[in-house]
């Protein structure tokens, strides 16, 4: 008897079913912008513009990999952005001087001991995430801007760079990476117990507390593993871009929460998949792509974000979808 | 439940409960207050409490607002952009001619209109609020940027410096605009059916919703008039500026939220006030200044007031399981 259940039309949900209306809007919404792009674009349908998409698609995905793990297991974390400038800001320090195993060391080290912080905070003194991996935001932000005192860090060895620039069997190998990570979350998720156990603490803490599994610990190490996955993206953003710099991860947050929301992942926990991330990245990717071919002002683009997460959200709301829980 | 019982009278024989109670801000701020004065001879000359002062009308009007949303346990994280916003609209329309008759409406419109799509997302939507507001922080940072080029407005009329500079009885125009807009959110908040509406939706908004009572058009006007009180700020801090910048107000969301919850207004059931985010308000522009004073850099304060903000609702939901 919500406002939210009484706000569902009845004919939408028993058409679609509750996933289902997802995956009918996504895919609608992948072959209209194909189809769109094609159309007023001559670039559109060329190779090169494949990889460009491809690229972005799977950086984006790699930024909300983490998120959405998050987010399954019913958090938030506001501090991916700023976690990833600050891994990037101190790995690029050692890889610039030639020492790539030291800097991949680093930043994914930073990743995982933010992450970690955030879990205990969330976990451990019970500090609702949101506010939680907002402090962090603003402590990471401000770390990244104190290491690199507003410098850009250039230059890195060519080995180094090949994972974002080069390719693989013809394919970017940017993409390999991505559909790797993929495959091992959706592994992870879905077959081993801590990953099964995500998704029960996010669809009813109560329940998974009262079933016996070390629920903190688990809470914990899921934004540990959020921060390794965000530490991972750092590397391979600055891989792709050859520079770094404190600011770098400003306006990553808004996209990676619509890629999250885009690829049908319950805000509220318990339902979703890295799969639907996947796709919510590659719709990004192209509208993304879509305002560069047809120039339009990327002062913009953080209105189309901010517009894409509302949209995204309320029209799983009303098709019925249940998002959100009836309370 | 009786350990908790028998913990509760511990922590009373520990403590008064008065002192307990008392928010950190007050703490933060008497011993700031304290160390400052003894390590900066710059702290208490009159110059120096009146640059407080200005920099903390801004943020504490802004808090006002912010600690009714959280009380009704919600945030608005786009507070900051829809000021820039409102600040950038207010100053195109002066600009171009025409007087604060038609600006004064259009910023105050402005700010209403996005806390109107914020509280109806939340309310009727059911949408969790930090999700909404940061699609509205993005949205109104966007507009702000886009409508300016990215640039200042700047060449304001002279008049317009009078929201900062101009001096009523001795006090700076601010400082009487904090007054005006505490006493105004202090009767709103304590003697009118709306201020109960708020402490109910964060006691128990379902039990609202289940006895038929009007939920939903109180919730949202709770984010209608913190956009209007951000609209309000905007004035004062582009008097301040003597520009209208469209990232003037980043931040700023952040700074508010770390006043309220300094302040001692929790994000679970309802509790909370307004005395304690003026000091929490209070508190955190002390610390920006003091820390300008010592001389550390932007990026240290934004990750000291970080840290606050994680060791306040840490603190706060300790005093929870232990009281």
């Amino acid at each position: 008897m919500t406002p939210s259940e009484l706000a569902i039309p009845r004919p939408l949900r028993t058409l679609f079913g509750e996933r289902g209306f997802i995956v009918l809007t996504r895919f609608l919404a992948l072959a209209a912008l194909v189809v769109a792009l094609s159309l007023l674009s001559p670039v559109f349908l060329t190779w090169g513009n494949f990889v460009v998409v491809a690229r972005q698609a799977a950086l984006q995905l790699l930024m909300s990999a983490g998120l959405t793990v998050v987010v399954l297991a019913g958090g938030i974390d506001l501090s991916v952005g700023a976690v990833l400038a600050l891994a990037a800001c101190l790995g690029a320090t050692w890889i610039a001087t030639g020492h790539i195993a030291a800097g991949v060391a680093a930043g994914l080290g930073v990743g995982l001991a933010c992450g970690l912080a955030n879990g205990v905070l969330v976990a451990y003194a019970r500090i609702p995430s949101f506010i939680a991996t907002y402090g962090m935001l603003w402590i990471a932000q401000g770390l990244s801007y104190a290491f690199t005192k507003g410098n850009v860090i250039q230059g890195f060895p060519a080995g180094f760079r090949i994972v974002g620039t080069g390719f693989l069997g013809g394919i970017p190998v940017l993409l390999w990476v991505g559909v790797a990570v993929v495959v091992l979350l959706q592994v992870l998720l879905h077959y081993t117990v801590f990953g099964r156990s995500i998704y029960a603490i996010g669809g009813n803490l109560s329940a998974a507390r009262r079933s016996g599994m070390p629920v903190r610990l688990r809470l914990a190490a899921v934004y540990g593993l959020s921060g390794l996955l965000t530490g991972f993206a750092a590397l391979i953003v600055i891989a792709r871009l050859n520079s770094a710099e404190s600011s770098i991860g400003e306006d990553l947050l808004l996209p990676a929460i619509a890629a999250v929301c885009l690829g049908g992942t319950s805000l509220f926990g318990g339902a979703g998949s890295v799969t639907g991330t996947a796709i919510g990245s590659l719709i990004l990717a192209l509208i993304g792509n879509g305002m560069n071919l047809l120039v339009i002002d990327t002062l913009w683009q953080n209105a189309v974000m901010g517009g894409i997460v509302l949209l995204s959200v309320v029209m799983d709301q009303l098709g019925g979808a249940r998002l959100l829980p009836g309370r | 439940m009786s350990a908790r019982t028998d913990s509760m009278s511990a922590a009373r024989h520990r403590m008064p409960d008065w002192l307990a109670r008392t928010p950190g801000a007050f703490y933060v701020l008497a011993g700031m207050f304290l160390a400052l004065s003894v390590w900066t001879p710059g702290f208490f000359t009159r110059a120096n409490l009146t640059n407080v002062g200005l920099q903390v009308a801004v943020l504490t009007i802004l808090s006002l607002g912010m600690t009714l949303v959280i009380l009704t346990e919600g945030i608005d994280l786009s507070l900051g952009p829809v000021l820039s916003l409102c600040g950038v609209c207010a100053a195109l329309v002066v600009v171009s001619g025409h007087g604060l008759a038609l600006a004064i409406p259009a910023a105050l419109l402005v700010g209403a209109a996005c806390g109107l799509l914020n509280g109806a997302l939340i309310a009727l939507a059911g949408m969790p609020p930090f999700i909404v507001t940061l699609g509205l922080f993005g949205i109104a940072q966007s507009i702000a940027t886009v409508l300016t080029g990215g640039e200042s407005v700047t060449n304001l009329p002279a008049y317009f410096r009078w929201f900062n500079h101009g001096e009523f009885l001795a006090l700076p125009m601010p400082i009487w605009g904090l007054i005006a807009c505490f006493a105004l959110t202090y009767v709103l908040l304590y003697h009118t059916r709306f201020g109960r509406y708020v402490f109910a939706i964060g006691g128990n908004r379902q039990a609202l919703t289940l006895s038929g009572s009007p939920v939903n058009r109180y919730h949202i006007a709770v984010y209608v008039y913190a956009g209007v009180l951000a609209a309000l700020a905007s004035f004062i801090m582009t008097a301040r500026m003597n520009s209208a910048h469209p990232t003037v107000g980043v931040g700023l969301e952040f700074d508010a939220i770390a006043a309220v919850i300094l302040g001692g207004t929790s994000f679970e059931k309802g509790r909370g006030g307004l005395i304690g985010t003026v000091a929490g308000a209070f508190a955190v522009g002390v610390l920006r200044n003091g820390l300008n004073l010592v001389g550390l850099g932007a990026e240290w304060q934004v990750a000291m007031i970080g840290v606050v903000i994680i060791g306040a609702v840490g603190l706060d939901s300790w005093r929870n399981l232990n009281a």
